[in-house]
């Protein structure tokens, strides 16, 4: 994996090594089950109060995919509308231009400290690690984003990136890391989340105040206006985009919608996939800057970061709708037994595996296993508020990773052939069925070898009928 | 007999049995020549078939899909209903046929699934069957959300002499097959399967009834490992079960 | 290299979609609103809303407003509060508490050590039980609603309430910062389950003000 998109992830095993430890993993298991199975009953509800859902969905597929499709036009009209409103707007290629963009601002200003909000965008391009090597502490102020950080820890969720810890592992991370940070944590914390969110405020407090640079992402970005949009819950989002005199955005090329009226979709459909709330509590939109209010400098970083390539690919460019609410994570049940790291990047989960092989390519081991980490259940696709159909990115991402031939895809490819080539000349094979049912009183129940052993470690094989139904079917009916 | 009779009584349809219940489960390729003959529908099996494609499409494999398809296609030409005991072919065949081309596409409106067909083109839901068993029912994905089966093969089940039917927790989860995701992500794919198995112990169940043979050989293979008091069936011998001849 | 790089983002998404189809015009099948006309219903579905997000919804009519407020903050035991510039002179006459301008601008650290701020809004949003300010007369700058614990925010019936979201867009100034608000900070980050009040006002008083008293 390059350095260049974030080296949270170097050495990550495949998917399916990753996921092993992850499903004998008890506590994680448990964590995972109870929060995902908390909030599919909510979303569902929330989602069911809305009788014209189908119609959202259609309309926020629509503009996504028309946005788009006329996407260097839109980026325009918003460089033109954020610059006039006060804003300077830069765009980075890749995640290392961005990362020396977004330093060079910081150092600008003379601080060697800033508060973030949580943002993908920029744990995608391992902005924190690249700060920190720079000698620039960054704040994460996200409840769970503090979680992670104070843990040394990774995320495994788009929206809960600690959503693999229990309150109970929350209040001893809390008791241990938060003093080395900064104000220690209360005396006798106890597991409750309201005293973990308490602890969460008194920590967080002096650095909101003292902030004198905040860095975010942003949800939308309106092309018309050159208005910025965060959606969040804490109010950590608002004081990082208020009180600082700098504000530095990073935002993905994609997340621009073009009119101001296309908020009225998603802000409907987003809280409710997401948080599984009608509204969630705050939401700050602001355009370049205010004389008397928040920062008096705005920076807006445009990422591409593998980004057009995704746009480049017919089927795959649907992953670019995304909003990032993370229900396909919560239905998922490959990602409730996995884990998110078990994914080996910051988008984990169904969209994280038809995204992160299109945005970093398929080179690596954990990347080229990606595509595979579904069963295809297509209850993702249920619930995408922008109608992503990730089964069939999935699809069409193996074929990609199969045509590549890499490791065991070759040999995969002659099986596939010859077990095409029986299949296409049915006395062929009549005859193979009627070998294996004749001689299926030596079969054991467990077999050897790829794919056997795998099938076998945990279930039975069936056992054999004594004839196949063709052959039934010819005594019977012909 | 209490057996509906459908409106057109010399119907004709091929049965599309698939590659894994010709080799492995042909008793569910009788059981549903059995119901559809009870039901006044003459059957044809088209020897020409062989596999619908999915294994190979959904693993990656396009290009040696393509002439599964083909030889699919023509093998069920003529047919004006094709039936098939699979929700996950019928789904290949509706949703991914078209992109192959040529008369790839014609094929799709012509397939049904066994429980679409009974109730929507036959009208029938009580099929005469007689199955004094605890039954359980595991609406398979494809099925669910590809075809939305809904209610039909819940309504048959209902229908049938004798049968209890009860709740699976978390039905609409997958069991974990997914093809060759259950010997590409054999862990993950078992810990879904183990959690199905257990919902369904919870029923008190003696039988975990699905629509597609696949999904059932994953989780039938566990119950038989686990030596779990549980068997999994297809809903087609469960219909084709009758008093005069029970199931097994 | 910046510049490099905006020619070159620019040039790669043209090239990506060069030989794309056309994507469809949008159809906006969903609804404008899902709630009813009635503006005494919609004033109720919003008191509702608020509430089940555990804001704090109390009614007034014009003339009761300054007791209302008066006796709400008292009940918090709020000694000082921020008064926005705008905010109707009025509805603070019968507090006790110290009343803090912002001019000039107060520090964060001083807002930090004010107990409470009161305010009016742009929009009210029935639907969804959220409130829009957008720093016009009577509800400043965004970080006075932010720093104190206590935020009190007056809403006009029936002239600031709308059903649902694709009616308030409209009645707001894009180019003005806005804060949407639902209830009192909160979050879903442990074991994704809610709990209110994290970084922002722990405590949200919404004072829904009709014609007449409520009930008259």
């Amino acid at each position: 994996m390059s350095d260049t998109f974030g080296g949270t992830f170097v050495g990550m095993p495949a998917f399916p090594e990753a996921a092993r430890a992850a499903v004998g993993d008890a506590t994680l298991r448990a964590n995972l089950r109870h929060a995902t199975h908390t909030i599919r009953d909510k979303r569902a509800r929330a989602v069911a109060e809305l009788d014209d859902w189908a119609e959202l969905r259609q309309a926020g597929k629509e503009i996504k995919d028309r946005t788009l499709r006329h996407l260097a036009d839109h980026l325009l009209r918003l460089e033109e509308a954020v610059t006039a409103a006060g804003g300077t707007v830069h765009w980075a290629a890749d995640a290392a231009e961005a990362n020396r963009i977004v330093t060079g601002l910081v150092r600008a200003t003379g601080e060697t400290e800033v508060v973030k909000v949580k943002s993908m965008a920029t744990q995608e391009i391992g902005l924190n690690e690249h700060l920190a090597a720079e000698g620039i502490a960054a704040y994460e102020t996200d409840l769970a984003e503090l979680i992670v950080q104070l843990g040394e820890d990774r995320p495994s969720h788009i929206l809960v990136p600690a959503i693999h810890r229990n309150r109970g592992e929350i209040r001893d991370i809390f008791r241990e890391k938060m003093g080395s940070w900064g104000r220690p944590a209360p005396e006798g914390l106890s597991d409750t989340p309201a005293d973990l969110a308490e602890a969460a405020r008194l920590h967080l407090r002096e650095k909101f105040l003292r902030a004198k640079v905040g860095i975010s992402g942003a949800n939308f970005m309106v092309a018309e206006t050159g208005t910025l949009v965060v959606v969040e819950s804490e109010g950590n989002g608002r004081m990082c985009l208020t009180l600082p005199e700098t504000l530095i955005s990073v935002v993905g090329v994609e997340k621009v919608v073009p009119t101001w009226r296309d908020l009225e979709v998603f802000l409907q459909t987003l809280p409710r996939s997401s948080t599984a709330e009608r509204m969630n509590p705050y939401t700050s939109m602001w355009t370049g800057t205010s004389d008397d209010d928040g920062p008096s400098d705005f920076h807006l970083v445009l990422l591409d970061n593998g980004r057009t390539d995704a746009l480049a690919d017919e089927v795959g460019r649907q992953a670019l709708r995304c909003i990032r609410c993370s229900a396909c994570l919560n239905v998922c049940p490959v990602y409730e037994r996995a884990g998110g790291h078990a994914y080996g990047s910051v988008y984990p989960g169904p969209i994280g595996a038809i995204l992160t092989p299109q945005l970093r390519g398929t080179v690596s081991e954990v990347d080229a296993s990606l595509p595979y980490a579904s069963s295809l259940c297509g209850a993702c696709y249920e619930v995408c508020p922008v109608a992503i159909d990730i089964p069939k990115v999935l699809v069409h991402l193996r074929e990609r990773v199969a045509a590549e031939g890499g490791r065991g895809h070759r040999l995969e490819r002659a099986a596939i052939k010859a077990s095409s080539w029986v299949l296409d000349h049915p006395t062929a094979l009549a005859a193979g069925e009627r070998i294996a049912s004749a001689t299926r009183a030596l079969h054991p129940k467990r077999l050897p070898g790829p794919g056997a052993r795998q099938w076998s470690e945990h279930r039975n094989l069936p056992e054999l009928p004594a004839e196949p139904f063709r052959d039934w079917w010819k005594r019977n009916r012909r | 007999m209490r057996t509906e009779e459908p409106e057109d009584p010399v119907m004709r349809v091929a049965l599309f049995v698939t590659c894994v219940n010709d080799a492995v489960f042909p008793a569910t390729g009788v059981a549903t020549v059995r119901v559809l003959e009870r039901l006044g529908v003459e059957v044809d099996f088209p020897a020409a078939q062989t596999c619908c494609g999915q294994p190979q499409f959904n693993t990656g494999y396009r290009a040696e899909t393509a002439p599964l398809v083909r030889r699919t296609v023509r093998a069920f030409e003529g047919y004006a209903y094709v039936v098939t005991p699979s929700g996950s072919c019928a789904a290949m065949v509706r949703h991914h046929y078209a992109s192959f081309g040529g008369e790839a596409a014609g094929l799709a409106p012509r397939v049904y699934e066994l429980t679409e067909f009974l109730v929507d083109v036959l009208g029938v839901t009580d099929v005469g069957a007689y199955f004094p068993h605890r039954v359980t029912y595991h609406p398979s994905c494809h099925g669910l959300r590809l075809l939305g089966l809904g209610e039909r093969p819940r309504r048959l089940l209902e229908a049938v002499k004798g049968l209890e039917l009860v709740e699976l927790p978390g039905a609409e989860e997958c069991c974990g097959f997914g093809g060759t995701f259950a010997v590409k992500n054999p862990d993950v794919s078992a810990a879904m399967g183990a959690d199905k198995i257990a919902n369904a112990l919870s029923t008190g169940a003696e039988v975990l009834c699905g629509a597609d043979n696949s999904c059932l050989l994953h989780v039938g293979g566990m119950l038989t490992r686990q030596g779990a008091p549980l068997r999994a069936v297809h809903l087609a011998d469960i219909l084709a079960s009758t008093e005069e001849e029970p199931w097994r | 290299m910046t510049t490099d790089s905006r020619a070159r983002v620019l040039a790669r998404i043209r090239a990506a979609v060069a030989g794309a189809p056309e994507a469809p015009d949008v159809t906006r099948g969903y609804r404008t609103s899902h709630a009813t006309e009635d503006p005494d219903a919609l004033l109720d579905l919003l008191h509702e809303n608020l509430a089940d997000y555990r804001a704090h919804v109390h009614r007034s009519g014009p003339d009761g407003l300054p007791e209302l407020i008066a006796v709400l903050l008292a009940e918090r035991g709020v000694r000082s509060v921020v008064v926005p510039p705008g905010l109707p002179e009025e509805w603070l006459a019968a507090t006790g508490a110290e009343r803090r301008s912002d001019a000039p601008r107060l520090t964060p650290y001083e807002l930090d050590g004010i107990d409470a701020v009161v305010t009016g809004c742009a929009v009210a949003i029935a639907e969804t039980g959220t409130i829009v300010l957008d720093g016009g007369p009577g509800q400043g700058r965004r970080a006075l609603t932010l720093v104190p614990d206590l935020h009190v925010c007056v809403v006009g019936a029936p002239e600031q309430v709308v059903a649902s979201v694709p009616q308030a867009l409209p009645r707001l100034d894009p180019a003005r910062p806005l804060t949407w608000i639902s209830g009192p900070s909160a979050t879903s980050d442990i074991e994704l389950d809610r709990v209110e009040g994290v970084h922002g006002p722990r405590t949200l008083e919404v004072i829904l003000v009709t014609p007449r008293p409520a009930g008259g």
